[in-house]
């Protein structure tokens, strides 16, 4: 299959491999996605600090012509999956300014703030890379652009929630039938499917 | 995810590319026009964000529609030069891409790009211009000349690696673009050189991976300037670093010539056997295999080093490159005449030790070589030393313990090995030891025809028959050997793997025509079988071709032969003067060699490649010596002619010569082979449909209709007049689509939403975990109230019966003090129950290791708070819900007697309200209240449980009420009463429930949840602390902890999700919570506020 994507993924893990932000770019199945991530880390975890960024792929990915640069951070792994068009040195600072973002927006950045902020994290990430290619570079930019955005929620939020919490209020106290959650024994876990971000 | 974005950004500005991008992504049906459109009008919107946008998707709007492409560029290109510098970027981004692909087509885009690229401060513009400036090049050498220039100025000037570096890349693109027009460019390789040894010598990894990395391509054309460091690859090669020390062996590939490729491999075989990690050791063969094989073995002066290198490699332990060792082994065997001696000495010295190579079931990769070694054995069997041996070694039992396609080619081998004994011995008229081989072939090989593979096991029937033949022919004293070897008559010749394809189609020759007149539709099956047998029938009588006479083939072949001959690609039968010698039947031959003696032919016992290292030193010195007193006789000549050379002595390349005259086969190509090389390009590339002209005019069916200002001036031709129409027409539609979708999305969400919640629930309740918490709960009750009763059973256990009324009347001083003693503990009690409970859960919650809470003493908690009290009676309670039961809590009040009263009839009753009520009794009403059902001796404290029904749990409230009781003493009984409000916070519907991270994370992906944050500052308490505090006063669980940072869990009877981040400052805590009702969360944590408040 021919790779149309210069950013072919980037993943996030911590040190014991446990994923915390996975984008692909391109469509894989699930368990491949999965797979990827944990052999991504093994590659990555048998290296040390002091050692080069770079890792050729080679079968994991996108083959030869796409290398895993990462950066390792505190207990964290970034990891971006690209091809040759882009500049090793220039994917690197690139992590930097996704990370430096991720600190300006969640005060003292700490993995958990991936995954409890998800939304806003994979907002993010879409202000640096879109599409699988690179958008912005400029860290003001993006920060930028995602306090516009909180702004605008905050605005929307307000205006909109406001009377919804009332109303909820007071709905809850008479209705004497309130929707509830059934639990059901035997339903299978629905995992929900990565691709759809890509 | 991209609707869901588009969702929950409610600026419907930002929102616009990514519906393009979903349609974009999405569309199987025709190209949307209004899609189109939409992004073409992004392209010049007000907002640079927007256009930066628009841009960037345009891209993956050109790989879904290449048609698009022509169209829409004159726009793109406009983009190149937007005032905003990220707009820039982006169109630059897009066509450095577009042209990475089909360069050509952007070619004139150059003088832009070169604009660009002087002007530019933007490093990454910087970089994307230079890289595709580096594409470019090839296609225009004059482009590459005016491009050293300003490229080498940056190389000077700038601080930036990452510039520098793709500088140098492009610098190197361009030199080599130019190497075959301008030869005089060394400055500049000095200077890239220069600049690459500094980045390779840098400490930082990345550079010198970097530096490695741009130095392999220079390599490429200028070969002689990497080579002067040679000395700084060798050391990569020491390098800790993997990725480091594959880009060396990489650049190791070019470096090697006839003279050092030994000294070269050498030193690989020693990291051969330093490696640790198999993939490492792998890569290092396969190395080694490429860099001596590589251009048909240009580099290697001595097959015999060779052979030897590759035998040493079938030592390696777990490679799995065992069968391109072998296939060397066949090349080179096959190729090389001379060498055949020596690897047929070899292969059966491998094949006789073949239990070292395939004893272990690990070094299954490396049996392969025994293929190989057994049909080299056998193919060249005439230059074995002791056949008989190595066929005894070839049918060993051992042997079927090899993979099967090996052994077939065992079996197939001994013949010939059987074949050329025979005749070894007929000649030698030695007709007992032919029957003696025979014999044993016909003891060994029924051990092949048990095989389980197909393949052996036909091979060996088929020959054990032949043999069982053979010998009936011997015991008649029948010559047979001749015929036996002819089975294995002629010579095999490698034929290139690509010979097939390049077989020019005859003139004539249409293979899509149809042979047969295809059979008519309206035939039944149960025809057919009779139609095949009458062809069958009408076959046998049809006249058959005359038969060839031998004249008549004899003409034909010398017609081949000149063909042949004259066919540049044949080279097999282009007959040299050796060549012919060599065909001569019957005459083993070593070409016209001078084989040096000093090389010995077959060295006792595995030759170590090292012996060949030295001796060629030897031979190489012998020889330059030869030389040079060859060139003195020369010189001195010379200088008797009075001309004089000045001759230093540097020993190049090509005064290296082989040990053998080797003969090197070319691979077989098919007669008339088209010498065409461009038969790899893969018909799926999508970039290959934007391989699209975009300098040719737009033809008028090209041309997108454009939107223009009302009031500008260019509404003068009537063409353009249509065109808003247009727009608009198909403007409308998508409005409305996106409603339509829009309202889809929201039903679908809905759906999901409600499917996900159950999943997830699913996949967050533990079993057993909660029932188990809840019988915590009710063993502590049970204590409470059974302590008291259970206590004397030891001690009076006649007193059973009687022990109410003993409760009730006259308790004993013993139990009185008892159950001071447990007034005292109680608190106490509590707090050791309650207080393991979280951490129990948190363990439970956390599969991760990373978060678990370390031991540290913990201050006691405990969860009852005071209700009401008076002096007769102190109430405290607390309210637990639990997950079975969505609408009702439980209310523990502990009642405990203050006074020197016995208490009794105690009745409890609140003012139920529309939101809550109590659970009374059948048949009561509301009015009435739920009688205490115990009483109370002065001193003694219980618990009574009370459940509440509650509709919505989402708000905190209170609710008045009244506990009444008798209180007798000596004096007498009196009515008393105390007036309580009870309070159930938000809290209290919570239920501590246990969370799996992965669960956690799914839950917060889905993006239901609304999120609400609290900051409390001048917190002195230590995380832990704090986080055992929220765990049991906010009946959450930890999720994953890490650092000062934790998530947590809880859940409520009713089923809400409650998340929360906790992130400890210097001084301060902020929560974040997200929870599925807004109302909820912000409750909960005005709750966790007065918590926190109090750390």
């Amino acid at each position: 299959a021919w790779r149309a994507k210069k950013i072919q993924a980037i993943l996030v893990f911590n040190n014991h491999g446990k994923p915390r932000l996975v984008r692909f770019y391109q469509r894989f199945p699930e368990e491949i996605q999965q797979q990827i991530v944990r052999e991504t880390f093994h590659l990555v975890l048998k290296r040390d600090d002091n050692i080069c960024n770079f890792l050729e792929g080679g079968s994991l990915i996108g083959g030869s012509d796409y290398k895993l640069i990462y950066r390792h951070y505190a207990t964290l792994y970034f990891v971006f999956c690209v091809d040759s068009s882009e500049s090793e040195l220039g994917i690197l600072d690139l992590i930097q300014v996704f990370v430096e973002t991720l600190d300006k927006c969640f005060e003292n950045v700490c993995e958990l703030d991936l995954i409890f902020h998800m939304d806003k994290v994979h907002y993010i990430l879409q202000e640096v890379v879109m599409g699988g290619m690179v958008l912005e570079t400029n860290m003001n930019e993006i920060v930028a652009q995602i306090e516009a955005q909180n702004r605008l929620e905050k605005s929307e939020g307000g205006l909109s929630a406001a009377p919804a919490r009332a109303v909820s209020a007071v709905k809850n106290i008479n209705l004497p039938e309130m929707p509830r959650n059934i639990n059901i024994g035997d339903l299978n876990i629905k995992v929900p499917n990565l691709s759809q971000f890509v | 995810m991209l609707g869901c974005r588009a969702a929950s950004c409610p600026g419907d500005r930002p929102r616009q590319p990514e519906e393009l991008m979903a349609r974009a992504d999405s569309g199987s049906g025709p190209w949307p026009p209004e899609g189109r459109l939409g992004s073409w009008t992004q392209m010049s919107h007000t907002k640079p964000y927007i256009r930066k946008k628009a841009v960037l998707i345009m891209y993956k709007v050109f790989l879904k529609y290449p048609e698009s492409l022509r169209p829409a560029f004159p726009r793109l290109k406009e983009k190149l030069e937007d005032p905003d510098p990220g707009v820039q970027s982006a169109a630059v981004n897009v066509i450095c891409e577009l042209a990475r692909r089909n360069p050509k087509n952007y070619l004139s885009l150059a003088p832009l790009f070169f604009k660009l690229m002087t002007s530019s401060t933007n490093n990454w513009v910087l970089i994307k211009i230079i890289k595709l400036f580096g594409a470019l090049t090839p296609l225009e050498p004059r482009l590459g000349k005016k491009l050293i220039e300003p490229l080498t100025n940056l190389i000077h000037s700038t601080s930036a690696m990452s510039l520098l570096y793709e500088c140098v890349n492009t610098v190197i693109a361009v030199l080599i673009s130019l190497s075959s027009g301008m030869p005089n460019h060394s400055a500049s390789i000095q200077l890239c050189v220069q600049k690459l040894r500094i980045l390779i010598e840098d400490s930082d990894q990345n550079l010198k991976y970097l530096g490695l990395l741009a130095m392999s391509k220079i390599l490429r054309t200028h070969p002689k300037s990497v080579q002067a460091h040679k000395d700084l690859v060798l050391q990569c090669l020491d390098d800790k670093d993997e990725s480091i020390r594959l880009r060396a062996l990489d650049l190791l590939y070019g470096m090697v010539s006839k003279k050092n490729l030994m000294e070269i491999v050498k030193k690989l075989m020693t990291h051969v056997d330093k490696a640790e990690g198999t993939t490492y050791r792998d890569e290092l063969l396969t190395k080694i295999i490429d860099i001596c094989s590589q251009s048909n073995y240009q580099h290697i002066t001595n097959f015999e080093w060779y052979i030897s290198i590759l035998v040493e490699l079938t030592r390696l332990e777990g490679t799995r490159h065992g069968h391109l060792i072998a296939a060397q082994m066949l090349d080179v065997a096959i190729r090389v005449k001379a060498i055949r001696r020596f690897a047929v000495a070899q292969m059966s010295a491998l094949l006789d030790s073949a239990h070292l190579v395939a004893s272990s079931p690990q070094r299954s990769g490396i049996c392969e070589v025994l293929y190989a070694a057994a049909w080299i054995c056998g193919e060249f069997s005439e230059h074995l030393q002791e056949p008989q041996q190595t066929l005894e070694a070839m049918l060993r039992p051992k042997v079927t313990t090899l993979p099967g396609h090996i052994q077939a080619v065992y079996v197939q081998n001994v013949v010939k090995l059987y074949a050329a004994i025979l005749q070894q011995k007929e000649q030698a008229a030695d007709t007992s030891a032919a029957q003696e081989v025979t014999q044993l072939l016909v003891e060994r090989l029924p051990q092949f025809v048990q095989s389980a593979d197909l393949e052996v096991q036909e091979r060996a029937s088929c020959i054990l028959q032949l043999v069982k033949h053979v010998q009936k022919l011997q015991a008649k004293d029948v010559p047979v050997a001749e015929e036996v070897s002819a089975l294995f008559a002629g010579e095999l010749n490698p034929v290139a793997p690509k010979a097939q394809k390049k077989v020019p189609v005859p003139e004539g020759l249409d293979l899509d025509a149809w042979i047969n007149e295809p059979l008519s539709d309206s035939e039944s099956e149960d025809e057919k079988p009779k139609a095949m047998f009458q062809d069958e029938e009408q076959r046998h009588t049809k006249p058959r071709a005359p038969e060839a006479d031998e004249q008549e083939l004899a003409r034909r072949r010398e017609a081949r032969r000149q063909e042949q001959a004259n066919n540049p690609f044949y080279i097999k039968s282009s007959p040299s003067p050796q060549k012919r010698y060599q065909d001569a039947p019957g005459v083993e031959h070593i070409p016209v060699v001078q084989i040096d003696l000093s090389v010995p032919l077959k060295v006792p016992g595995m030759p170590l490649s090292d012996q060949y290292v030295k001796l060629e030193e030897e031979r190489r010195h012998r020889q330059r010596l030869e030389k040079d007193k060859r060139k003195k006789k020369k010189r001195e000549r010379e200088r008797r002619g009075t001309r004089r050379h000045s001759s230093l002595h540097t020993e190049s390349d090509e005064d290296i010569a082989p040990a053998q005259r080797v003969d090197i086969v070319t691979e077989e190509m098919p007669e008339n082979a088209l010498p065409s090389d461009e038969d790899d390009k893969d018909p799926n590339d999508p970039y290959r449909a934007l391989d699209i002209d975009l300098d040719k005019p737009l033809a008028d069916s090209e041309k997108l209709p454009v939107q223009k200002h009302r009031n500008a001036e260019t509404s003068k031709s009537p063409e353009k007049e249509d065109v808003p129409l247009v727009e608009k027409k198909s403007k409308k539609p998508k409005k409305k689509e996106k409603k339509h979708k829009e309202k889809e999305r929201e039903k679908k969400k809905k759906e999901v939403e409600k499917g996900e919640d159950l999943d997830f629930w699913l996949s967050t309740t533990p079993p057993a975990a909660t029932p188990a918490l809840e019988e915590l709960e009710v063993n502590t009750t049970v204590t409470v109230l059974k302590e008291g009763q259970e206590e004397p059973r030891g001690e009076e256990q006649d007193a059973e019966e009687d022990r109410e009324q003993d409760l009730e009347k006259k308790p004993s001083k013993h139990k009185k003090k008892k159950h001071k003693k447990d007034k005292e503990e109680r608190p106490k009690d509590k707090r050791k129950s309650k207080k393991k409970v979280p951490p129990a859960d948190e363990e439970a919650a956390e599969p991760v290791e990373n978060g678990t809470l370390e031991e540290e003493p913990l201050p006691p908690m405990s969860s009852y708070i005071l209700l009401a009290e008076n002096s007769y009676i102190k109430m405290t309670y607390d309210v637990q819900g639990s997950l079975q039961k969505d609408s009702q809590v439980t209310v523990s009040v502990v009642l405990e007697n203050q006074s020197d009263s016995f208490l009794k009839s105690m009745e409890l009753n609140v003012l139920d309200s529309l939101n809550a009520r109590l659970a009374r009794p059948e048949g009561s009403s509301v009015h009435d209240g739920v009688p205490v059902p115990f009483q109370l001796p002065p001193g003694i404290s219980n618990e009574a449980q009370f459940v509440f029904t509650i509709q919505s749990i989402v708000m905190a409230q209170k609710l008045k009420g009244t506990l009444s009781f008798i209180a007798k003493n000596d004096e007498g009984s009196t009515h008393e009463k105390l007036d309580f409000k009870l309070h159930f916070t938000c809290t209290s519907y919570l239920v501590t429930t246990p969370c799996y991270s992965d669960a956690f994370a799914k839950l917060l992906e889905s993006g239901d949840l609304s999120m609400s944050s609290i900051k409390v500052d001048g917190i002195s308490m230590s995380f832990h602390n704090l986080l055992a505090k929220i765990c049991f006063h906010h009946r959450f669980s930890v999720v994953e902890r890490v650092d000062s940072c934790a998530s947590m869990y809880s859940r409520s009877i009713q089923g809400h999700h409650v998340c929360l981040l906790v992130k400890k400052g210097e001084k301060s805590v902020s929560v974040d919570g997200k929870c599925s009702d807004p109302t909820l969360l912000s409750n909960l944590l005005e709750e966790m506020k007065e918590t926190l408040a109090t750390c």
